[in-house]
């Protein structure tokens, strides 16, 4: 379980994140819409632990994620995560990508990271592109290899930030395709999205993000098809128009 | 071919010793005012002629391989070595120039090599669609060069050429070596009068960093509003 | 009009001559670059942070580097240091010398390779629980390697040219040596030749052998 507890984040004078409440249970995907610039992917980064929070407690299975003797390293084992860029390693082939972090991370063999690394690549559908650099290969892929790379590691959690949102139109139904495979899975997991219909056809709640705080959070048919608040019935509106 | 042999000679030559005094600052002017000359003739006769190469290299073929050999060369030996074979070369053809001439010929070589392939980079860089829109407008080659690649490719090769510039500058220094007082050498002589090796050496250093320092800032804040 | 012989004989008597000059050459080069590689490391990441103290003495070292002749650079060691005291002999004022101006080099140049390296793939490795330093080892340096590959080649080259300076303060490199070898017979123009064929080999052996180590390290895309 995840648990986020009245947190607050700031950059310098800029108050990004304004007290968040938010708690996503074990097997559950959480879709988070929002404008712009609301601090949806700051929350994410604050649950890894990529930035530090001013105020309050994130909680990831029990443990403190800016606890001071939490091991960072050690938890983000436990939470995948994958950004708009796709962040493909360009030196390395799709293979070496989702094998590096097994081997240097939890050093097992790398004849056992390959392995795993091949069964994810497969998982994702590029069980054929083993060998070929991220510079040859289409976003889509490049977007399956990211969660794949991120699957190798075997977390608990997935977190998705606004991964098709860099994408050509025709390659954004196989990235979702790969989420909804996760779901089926029953994979926890917490989209960041744009998408509307996918979030209110795949997500099991979805929060509505404003201005640094949740302004609705509920069943995913709810939220879309009966905001409770006003702001979210413009929101959607505007994006659904 | 003994002219390098008076020319390192008189880099030993010993005056009297006596500290810095005002009245070398004039020997010290000339000697920057020469350094300043160098760096002028050489840069825009250098120039000129790396201009020149560097179109022919681009547009011919004959030229682009038959110079490889030459412009590898003038690459890869030490300019000392290049304007000492100069220099003794005018000695076997029983000629007699100014160590002067001798450097601005060295120089203006080096810096045409070096022109030429930032030229030749240049050129590269415009993409043919763009030279052919010119053609499709009914521009003749050299009304599309003049107007379309020739501006695109000086974009792409200004940083570097100020860059080539400023190593210009510095390698003048060497022109001391074939028995040209300029700058350095005049500043040798007096150390070897003075004694006063670190201040002296400061100056003529803090010299060098006032000219190329400023021009440097400049060619990299280029480079930047070039490259958006 | 050319009445001259050219005496090429005189210069193979002197080869052995030659030859121990092209050892100090590539001594000095090869050391040099060395010294400098791992000194430049800490001025690059000194630079990047962009304030604090060690950061402006990197940006005087890189810039005193860059914006003076390395002749004035050589002489600031030998006569300089000399002046005060500390008397280096012109092998070592040389090697410092040169050091000191390829440091300034490659410190930019590995400033540029880190910055040329998207700033998310550090939080990609970060995310997926690779410590700072293994990020480091092995998503950002493998990728600025690649970047600054052929630039540092190409340093390699002008830290034996520069190392020719070495003769004007009497050190016996390939230069020097050539220098005092042609002062028996004053065959200046053969003996430099030769010399300046030495210097063209010894490049181009540094670049087909970096081609080569390219060609097997990066075979990829
Ligand atoms: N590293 C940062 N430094 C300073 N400001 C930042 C940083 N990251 C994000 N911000 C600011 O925080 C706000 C929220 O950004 P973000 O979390 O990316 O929003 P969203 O993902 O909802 O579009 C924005 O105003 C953005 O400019
Ligand atoms: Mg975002």
């Amino acid at each position: 379980m995840i648990e986020i507890h009245n947190v607050h984040k700031a950059f310098g004078s800029l108050k990004v994140i304004r007290g968040v409440d938010l708690e996503i249970k074990k097997g559950e995907v959480l879709c988070l819409i929002g404008a712009s610039g609301s601090g949806k992917s700051t929350l994410l980064q604050c649950v890894n632990g990529l930035e530090p929070i001013q105020q309050g407690e994130i909680q990831v299975d029990g443990i403190s994620v800016h606890a001071k003797d939490t091991n960072l390293n050690k938890l983000r084992q436990k939470l995948g995560i994958v950004f708009q860029q796709y962040n493909a390693f360009p030196h390395l082939t799709a293979l070496e990508n989702v094998a590096l972090a097994p081997r240097v991370v939890k050093r097992i063999s790398k004849a056992e990271a390959r392995a795993l690394a091949s069964k994810h690549l497969k998982h994702v559908g590029l069980g054929d592109k083993e060998d070929v650099f991220p510079s040859r290969l289409s976003g889509g892929q490049q977007q399956r290899l990211a969660i794949a790379r991120a699957l190798a590691m075997e977390p608990s959690y997935m977190l998705f930030d606004e991964v098709t949102s860099a994408l050509d139109p025709e390659l954004v139904g196989e990235v979702l395709d790969t989420l909804r495979m996760l779901k089926s899975e029953g994979m926890t997991m917490v989209v960041v999205t744009h998408d509307i219909v996918f979030a209110r056809e795949t997500g099991d709640r979805i929060a509505f993000f404003k201005d640094g705080r949740i302004c609705e959070v509920g069943e995913a048919w709810q939220v879309v098809n009966a905001p409770r608040e006003e702001h979210t019935r413009q929101f959607l509106k505007r994006v659904l128009a | 071919m003994a002219r390098l042999q008076t020319g390192l000679n008189v880099m030993q030559f010993v005056l009297p010793y006596s500290g810095l005094q005002w009245s070398d600052l004039p020997f010290m002017l000339e000697g920057a005012w020469r350094t300043i000359m160098l760096t002028i003739m050489a840069g825009s006769l250098g120039t000129l002629l790396g201009v020149i190469v560097g179109w022919l290299r681009e547009t011919f073929v004959s030229f682009r391989i038959g110079l490889i050999p030459f412009i590898d060369v003038i690459r890869s030996v030490p300019l000392i070595i290049q304007f000492i074979l100069v220099n003794s070369f005018q000695s076997i053809l029983g000629l007699q120039f100014d160590p002067f001439w001798i450097g601005v010929v060295t120089l203006s070589i080096y810096m045409a090599v070096l022109t030429s392939e930032l030229v030749r980079a240049g050129l590269q860089s415009v993409r043919p669609e763009l030279s052919r829109a010119g053609r499709s407008l009914g521009m003749s080659y050299w009304q599309g060069f003049l107007h379309i690649r020739a501006p695109l490719a000086i974009r792409t090769a200004l940083p570097g050429w100020i860059g080539a510039l400023i190593a210009l500058t510095k390698d003048t220094a060497l022109v001391s070596v074939i028995g040209y007082i300029e700058l350095l050498r005049a500043a040798q002589v007096l150390i070897n009068r003075s004694n006063e090796a670190l201040l002296i050496l400061a100056g003529v250093g803090l010299f060098y960093f006032v000219i190329c320092y400023p021009v440097s800032l400049y060619a990299r804040r280029l480079e930047r509003r070039l490259a958006i | 009009m050319f009445d001259y012989t050219f005496l090429w004989p005189l210069v193979w008597a002197e080869w052995p001559q030659l030859l121990a000059g092209a050892r100090v050459t590539l001594e000095i080069t090869i050391l040099s670059m060395a010294v400098a590689t791992v000194a430049a490391f800490p001025l690059a990441l000194a630079r990047r942070a962009g304030k604090g103290l060690s950061c402006q003495a990197a940006t005087i070292w890189v810039e005193a580097a860059r914006n003076t002749p390395c002749l004035v650079q050589i002489y600031m060691v030998y006569f300089g240091l000399g002046a005060l005291g500390l008397h280096i002999g012109s092998y070592f004022a040389v090697l410092g010398a040169i050091t000191f101006n390829n440091t300034g080099y490659l410190a930019e140049m590995f400033r540029g390779g880190l910055n040329a390296v998207a700033p998310q793939q550090f939080n990609a490795g970060r995310s997926l629980g690779l410590t700072a330093f293994q990020t480091y080892k092995n998503i950002i340096f493998p990728q600025v390697f690649r970047i600054v590959y052929f630039p540092f080649v190409n340093q390699i080259t002008w830290a034996m040219l520069n190392s020719s300076l070495g003769m004007i303060i009497g050190l016996r490199e390939l230069t020097g040596a050539t220098q005092m070898a042609q002062s028996v017979s004053f065959r200046t123009f053969e003996f430099f030749v030769v010399a300046a064929g030495l210097y063209y080999a010894i490049a181009k052996s540094v670049q087909i052998l970096a081609r080569v180590v390219a060609w097997r390290a990066f075979r990829r895309a």
